[in-house]
């Protein structure tokens, strides 16, 4: 049995299924990100001064992802419109670069971004204490200057076995930059290009702390919704990947010679998902990155 | 919608966010003023220049194409 309006759209919607199926698809996606972002946007305005961690990403990596997203959106396109030109040789080609921007983005933000995260130490200091780490925080020098308190110390973790041990009475941290000279004006604001931590170590009692962790997303609400929000978008992205992969298949290769139009509109359906993907990621590098 | 429709559409909010990544470097760069901001302000007005540009000639080929109709 052949299924209907594959290729000529239904008298009464005026498109063909397929169409209807994917907008009512994003429009639920939509509902989707929209209250992930929606959270993320309540608690950010909720977090009082010194609360929201600052700076923590690294901007470059992330221009280069949003680069290597909007040059895919770009191949998809081109390749839909090959298809539609009945050049067949180039559509592949197209689809094998928009397939390789996935791959590039997925390795970069699996491979790279978030194991950076996950060797990456805080410790928050309680109110009472934040005195005694004037050393570390400078927070006479930024209330000086109108900014807002530092109240983590951040940086790798010297002696993990801390995070466990209740013997272990202090964390050893070999400090981020930010703590190490915190009164240095070029530590006020986040930096453009990662900056490693330095040698110099720092001492902080356990007692003073109130809570300390890897940058996981049990750290705090930011790390929370980052890792929410960008895993669940590089969900998406590696079920676009996917689906152009099939499209790549001798099985879509079949489809052409006995119907070409049919696969033009299987990678606009495809092409309009991808779209839209790309499209979160718009929203969520300035959001997370430079905000 | 069809596909070069949300492309345009696409190709706007990318132009916007570079224009946003631009205004932001500028920001820095004000506060901070190391030259990679400067420099980083000045490739992301750049961007939002060929992004504009490719999205006038995206929508003049499909045109004549016939793709959009």
């Amino acid at each position: 049995m052949e299924i209907p309006y594959t290729v000529v759209a239904r008298r009464d919607t005026g498109v063909w299924n397929a169409k209807v199926g994917i907008w009512l698809f994003l429009a639920s996606e939509v509902m989707l990100f929209g209250g992930l972002f929606s959270a993320y946007v309540f608690l950010r305005l909720d977090a009082g001064p010194g609360d929201w961690p600052h700076g923590v990403l690294n901007v470059p990596v992330g221009t280069f992802n949003t680069a290597i997203l909007i040059i895919s959106s770009v191949t998809v396109v081109l390749a839909w419109a090959a298809l539609k030109m009945r050049q067949f040789t180039r559509y592949r080609i197209y689809m094998a670069i928009t397939i390789l921007c996935g791959v590039v983005f997925l390795v970069v933000k699996l491979g790279y971004e978030w194991p950076q995260k996950y060797v990456h130490f805080g410790a928050r200091i309680k109110e009472s204490e934040l005195a005694k780490y004037e050393k570390y925080l400078g927070n006479q020098h930024l209330l000086a200057e109108g900014f807002a308190p530092r109240k983590e110390i951040t940086g790798h973790l010297h002696n993990p076995q801390a995070l466990h041990d209740p013997n272990i009475k202090e964390y050893e941290i070999a400090l981020d930059p930010v703590n190490a000279d915190p009164t240095n004006k070029k530590m006020d604001r986040p930096h453009f290009f990662y900056v490693p931590p330095t040698e110099k170590i720092g001492i902080v009692e356990k007692a003073d702390v109130e809570y300390a962790n890897m940058f996981l997303p049990k750290h705090s609400s930011y790390f929370a919704t980052y890792f929410t929000i960008t895993g669940l978008h590089g969900a998406h992205v590696l079920a676009g990947v996917l689906v152009f992969c099939y499209m790549l298949l001798p099985a879509s290769t079949r489809l052409y010679r006995q119907n070409p139009e049919h696969l033009a509109n299987r990678v606009e359906v495809a092409g309009l998902f991808w779209h839209f993907v790309d499209l979160i990621w718009i929203f969520v590098f300035p959001l997370f990155y430079l905000l | 919608m069809s596909i070069k429709g949300f492309h345009i559409l696409f190709i706007i909010f990318s132009t916007l966010l570079a224009l946003g990544v631009g205004l932001w470097c500028v920001w820095v760069d004000l506060t901070v003023g190391e030259p990679v901001y400067l420099a980083g302000a000045i490739g992301s007005f750049a961007c939002a220049l060929a992004l504009l540009v490719y999205g006038v000639l995206f929508y003049r080929k499909m045109k004549r194409l016939r793709l959009i109709t």
